[in-house]
């Protein structure tokens, strides 16, 4: 049985089911509140949920249980001297060191936990750089929503942020620099394109089989790596559109990856009214349309940053997104075939399998 | 000591206290002085820096009022969210 966490505007679902079947909902968490991001870490067990009130404000939630008590990660709050608030919280990732797990929030900050997401500090080394008063934020805000740790090593981070680009760390987030060569911001006039560090990353994957090697959905633009994030190649021919915002992959091939295309920035729906996952096996030379069983008239769906999610790997590999109509699919055959997992949720703010 | 008073979902977090007498000679010391005593409500009225949270509000004696605001022993605080949405 595959347990999914489904995070949405009007609270968690935890729904469970068989892959290729649809799901129940086992547990609604947070009624009323909107969870931006959930997820579990498989080290110990322990759920996290970005909880966002519309009148409280946000915080990160924990438990063990997800159908009982939740706990406020309080420390995860920006220190006085900043000045500054959370806005809201975008991502909760593992680490690679033990006990470790990173939070990516709004107002482009990371912080870090060493016992497992019950204390958080601020990664300074981030927040003082000094370009940040130059930092403008996307139509999502100021977000640090991806967190791409490299396998084995846990003093290589990668980061992406909206609008501020990609950021690389060698030495475990003391220092940070840009990986934003060959990026292409359509959305600006030429003339100011060279140089700038308003770049709009929408979803970063790093393939763990290949570490120097990410995946990147930009505003306008697919693009991968080969060195570890310094220099970017544009692999979106092939595609209906180099639109969208979230992308995913095998983590057993390297070559693999996975997008939802949509129209265009100023039209953020599934293209044409169908709705149709593309796949590359080959590093993005070529992408193949997977649409078998998902909606494919009228149907003008958005599929946010953080809402499509993976579990398992090749042939059999699960694979779940949801959309902001409150609907989810998911995938037991590696997006070979679809099915309608949950058809009438909440908007769909972040699916992540347990 | 100011008369604080509260609704769901803060009154659960107070331990279900609807009313609460506070220490403090402004709104934001009150208000600090909630989180003290009962610290499932750190972070839902004021901001990491110490400000009443934007879709909050807070009255004294009826008057919408800041964090900065200050207060008397015979002063009656009232937190509620604000109304925003339409």
């Amino acid at each position: 049985m595959t347990e999914l966490l489904v995070g949405t505007r009007k609270g968690l679902f935890v729904l469970e089911g068989e892959p290729g079947s649809p799901f129940e909902v086992a547990t609604r968490a947070f009624p009323g509140n909107v969870v931006e991001f959930a997820t579990r870490d498989p080290r110990t067990g322990r759920y996290f949920a970005s909880v966002t009130s519309g009148f409280y404000g946000p915080r990160l939630m924990y438990t063990n249980d997800p159908a009982g008590e939740w706990e406020h990660a309080s420390t995860l709050a920006l220190p006085e001297d900043t000045g500054a608030s959370i806005e809201r919280i975008w991502v909760v990732g593992t680490g690679e060191a033990d006990g470790v797990l990173y939070a990516g929030i709004d107002p482009a900050a990371l912080f870090e936990s060493r016992d497992g997401g019950l204390t958080w500090e601020l990664n300074r080394g981030l927040w003082d750089h000094p370009t940040r008063p130059k930092w403008q934020p996307g139509a999502g805000g100021l977000c640090l929503h991806s967190i791409a740790t490299w396998p084995g090593d846990p003093l290589k981070l990668a980061l992406g942020i909206s609008a501020v680009g990609v950021w690389l760390s060698e030495d475990g987030g003391a220092t940070w620099r840009h990986g934003n060569q060959d990026l292409v911001p359509r959305y600006m006039p030429e003339e100011a394109r060279e140089g700038t560090i308003d770049l709009c990353v929408h979803n970063l994957h790093r393939a763990p089989a290949l570490p120097e090697r990410i995946f990147m959905q930009f505003h306008g633009g697919v693009y991968r790596s080969d060195d570890s994030g310094e220099t970017w190649n544009d692999i979106a021919v092939g595609l209906p559109s180099d639109f969208g915002f979230p992308i995913v992959g095998d983590p057993t091939d390297p070559d693999s990856a996975y997008v939802i295309p949509m129209v265009a920035d100023l039209d953020r729906v599934t293209i044409d009214g169908r709705v149709r996952v593309y796949e590359t096996r080959d590093a993005g030379e070529s992408w193949k349309e997977r649409g078998d069983g998902l909606p494919q008239q009228d149907a003008y769906l958005t599929i946010l940053r953080q809402a499509f999610g993976s579990t398992g790997e090749g042939e059999t590999m699960e694979l779940y997104f949801g959309a902001t109509s409150g609907q989810v699919f998911g995938s037991g055959d590696a997006g070979a075939s679809w099915v309608s997992v949950a058809d009438r949720l909440a908007p769909v703010t972040s699916v992540r399998v347990a | 000591m100011a008369v604080v008073r509260l609704r769901a979902p803060l009154k659960d977090l107070a331990g279900g206290n609807s009313e609460l007498r506070l220490p403090g000679a402004s709104v934001g010391e009150v208000l600090r002085a909630l989180e003290g005593e009962h610290p499932r409500t750190m972070g839902w009225v004021l901001d990491e820096q110490g400000r009443i949270r934007r879709h909050v509000g807070v009255f004294v004696n009826g008057e919408r009022t800041r964090e900065d605001a200050p207060l008397t022993p015979d002063d009656v605080v009232h937190v509620l969210p604000a109304i925003t949405g339409g």
